[in-house]
């Protein structure tokens, strides 16, 4: 099985423990993962702002650099969702296509491809999960509350195999942090506002740590506690569910 | 005055954190009786994809549909008008009244007529309407537009309420009891239902197979209205068409349920005909909509039935106020509906939102909101209407991220210059910084860590 890591551009740069943490945990189930050391990012950033078109570089970008695995896996729902939903490229739509069918986010890809039923992680903390929006409405990585049908939740189902876990219960389960991408800058005052409410609903239930599939989530939910002095710390699921106690 | 965009005139409510916490969990109390009463119907989901296909086919044969109508409500001695665009239906309402000459006029909630300003254009005739919604009386009195479709002054808080009632209605300063200022509101309106002559309302369905049509309040004040008037003005657009009887079975069940949480709303009036002595007229409106039905990617926005489940679930609507969206229609829905009205003017909207995608998964129609929004942002940028500011940041973004050696060079930039000076960061970041850290800037990328542990 040949798997290569896609790590989203703002993971490389600042969460680079996350992307470590992904590629250890797919390394301990035996598989043999490239990283393509060209990639960039997926373009979303541009597209969700509107300016789709001038997405094509990153497009033709990908496709050369993840083009031929059997599987492509990431850390970051949002980022697959845009891939899964708008690569495309006129030099090799067949390939495009290809690749939108290969490419998972990390927790789908563990559950429903390697359907692991046992971990060896640990972590002996009260944690908080987010339903980052994108993983969730967009991949059905998680049932949503808008929705009259039966729950599950694939990071939930992961993190409950974690030794000494407990996860806190949410006033509001699935509701947006308020990141959205250029979003978090053009509409500053309602991002941050999101962000707040989200932060406290965490702290008020006893969160010590909130965790999500998406790092942009986190990152923003990062800067308003540490504004705020806030002693809850964020952190990737895939540093959980690689976590072991030393 | 110019009107603020959406972003400023949110960062404007969420000042008052207060009253935002307030909107916030008033309207989510409202989604979450929603759920509990989607709940309580084990076909729920069948139902909105019933819902969905019944207006999808209406649309692809509306003009059939609202042919077959006209004939029907016709010949039931209902009065059809077409009007093009809402200045043409403003002139219909205006003429009828006129003809009859007409002073005591009352209007039940039709949102139809506040995207068609009808109320102002009536004012510069002479001629004065009374709104009956008691929501929209209270934003009527205050000379305010309603800030959300089914609860028009959820701005307000009681004593706002209280204030407004002190001003004009006499009422005891101070006394914020609900049922004292809502008995005042009672007093007041009842006087006016009494002696109304031309009784104006909204359309929630209209039937082609019966001529007939639906119209839903939970205050009964549509039925006071036209059954005291001897002259009646419904006001529809062409989208509220259904084909026949039977399917308001699937719509009634939606509707209250997804707007209140109610089972049923608590008038769904059926109107057929005139009554004996009374003319019925009933004006249909474009304005817009054909061309919305022409656009393939926003077409389906049409099959909107105006609960307003998508505001109440809306994080950034909660959070900003109906106002904010500066238009008749506010919310999600307003979002993907006005930009077709005028795309310069609210060219704003689509941005407002962080497309997490509840909207089109409480949507009893299901409405592909948060994708449209999405395309709209796409047809907004490439009909030119995205500041300069923007325009030149994406394609800088775009030309860094298209180049591995780019990217890692400015990566590494970045990087150094957040670490020793964070307010150095590119400009166009300055607004996260104001309420919001950076992250901590690692040694090195995970680029860099690979290059070294793994090849
Ligand atoms: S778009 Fe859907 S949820 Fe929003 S008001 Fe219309 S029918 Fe209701």
């Amino acid at each position: 099985m040949k798997v290569a890591l896609f790590i989203p551009c703002y993971v490389d740069q600042f969460y680079p423990k996350a992307a470590i943490a992904t590629l250890e945990l797919l390394e301990k189930f035996g598989l043999e993962v490239s990283y393509p050391k060209n990639q960039t990012c997926c373009g979303q950033p541009m597209a969700n702002s509107g300016f789709e078109h001038l997405t094509k570089g990153c497009n033709n970008l990908f496709v050369q650099n993840f083009l031929g695995y059997d599987y492509i896996v990431c850390p970051s729902g949002s980022c697959v969702m845009h891939i899964k939903d708008h690569l495309h490229t006129e030099e090799n739509e067949a390939a495009a296509q290809d690749i939108r069918t290969k490419v998972y986010e990390l927790t789908e890809f563990l559950v429903d491809v390697l359907k692991i039923e046992k971990l060896e992680a640990s972590f002996p903390h009260k944690v908080g999960l987010h339903q980052s929006c994108h993983g969730q409405r967009g991949l059905k990585l998680s049932q949503m509350t808008e929705l009259m049908a039966e729950p599950f939740s694939k990071p939930g189902h992961l993190l409950s195999m974690v030794n000494g876990l407990e996860l806190v219960e949410l006033d509001r389960k699935d509701e947006c942090c308020g990141f959205g991408g250029t979003f978090c800058v053009t509409e500053e005052a309602v991002s941050v506002k999101m962000g707040k409410d989200r932060v406290l609903d965490h702290e008020r239930n006893g969160a010590e740590y909130i965790t999500a599939g998406d790092l942009s989530c986190l990152m923003h939910m990062e800067g308003i506690l540490k504004r705020r002095g806030s002693k809850v710390k964020i952190i990737h699921i895939a540093e959980i569910l690689n976590h072991h106690l030393s | 005055m110019k009107v603020q965009d959406h972003a400023q005139a949110a960062a404007q409510f969420i000042k008052d954190e207060e009253r935002t916490d307030w909107h916030d969990e008033t309207l989510w109390f409202v989604r979450k009786k929603r759920d509990l009463a989607a709940h309580g119907i084990p076909e729920w989901e069948q139902l909105r994809e019933w819902a969905s296909q019944i207006k999808d086919h209406t649309l692809s044969n509306l003009s059939h549909y609202l042919e077959s109508f006209e004939q029907k409500a016709t010949a039931n001695g209902i009065r059809v008008h077409w009007a093009a665009d809402g200045e043409e239906h403003n002139r219909i309402v205006h003429q009828i009244i006129a003809d009859h000459d007409l002073k005591r006029i009352v209007k039940s909630k039709s949102m139809l007529t506040e995207e068609c300003h009808l109320n102002e254009y009536l004012i510069q005739k002479g001629i004065s309407v009374v709104d009956t919604d008691l929501g929209e009386r209270i934003v009527q009195l205050r000379k305010e537009a309603p800030s959300h479709i089914v609860l028009p002054a959820i701005h307000l808080k009681k004593q706002d309420v209280s204030d407004t009632f002190h001003d004009f209605l006499d009422t005891e300063k101070g006394n914020n009891d609900p049922q004292y200022l809502t008995e005042a509101a009672r007093q007041h309106l009842r006087d006016y239902f009494i002696a109304s002559e031309l009784a104006i309302t909204g359309v929630n369905f209209a039937i082609a197979e019966t001529g007939g049509f639906v119209v839903c309040t939970n205050e009964g004040n549509a039925d006071m209205g036209a059954h005291t008037a001897n002259v009646h003005i419904a006001c529809m657009g062409i989208e509220k068409i259904i084909p026949k009887a039977e399917h308001l079975g699937v719509f009634l069940r939606l509707l209250a349920r997804s707007a209140t949480g109610q089972p049923v709303t608590t008038y769904s009036s059926h109107f057929h005909r005139p009554r004996e002595g009374q003319e019925m007229h009933l004006v249909i409106v474009d304005n817009g909509r054909t061309r919305q039905l022409g656009r393939a990617d926003f077409r389906n926005s049409l099959k909107c039935i105006r609960c307003a489940a998508c505001f109440n679930t809306c994080p950034v609507y909660r959070r900003s106020g109906g106002h904010s969206y500066h238009t008749a229609v506010a919310g999600p829905i307003g979002s993907i509906l006005n930009p077709n009205l005028d795309m310069k003017a609210n060219a704003d909207l689509p941005f407002a939102s962080t497309l997490c995608g509840s909207c089109s998964n409480v949507c009893p129609v299901k409405i592909d909101i948060h994708e449209q929004l999405y395309k709209w942002r796409q047809v907004i940028v490439q009909a030119g209407y995205a500041p300069v500011s923007k325009k030149l940041g994406m394609e800088g973004m775009a030309a860094v991220l298209s180049s591995p050696a780019l990217y890692h060079f400015s990566g590494k930039m970045g990087r150094t210059t957040l670490k020793y000076a964070p307010f150095l960061v590119n400009n166009g970041f300055n607004p996260w910084y104001k309420q919001r850290d950076m992250p901590a800037p690692p040694a090195e990328s995970f680029g860099e860590w690979y290059q070294k542990n793994r090849s």
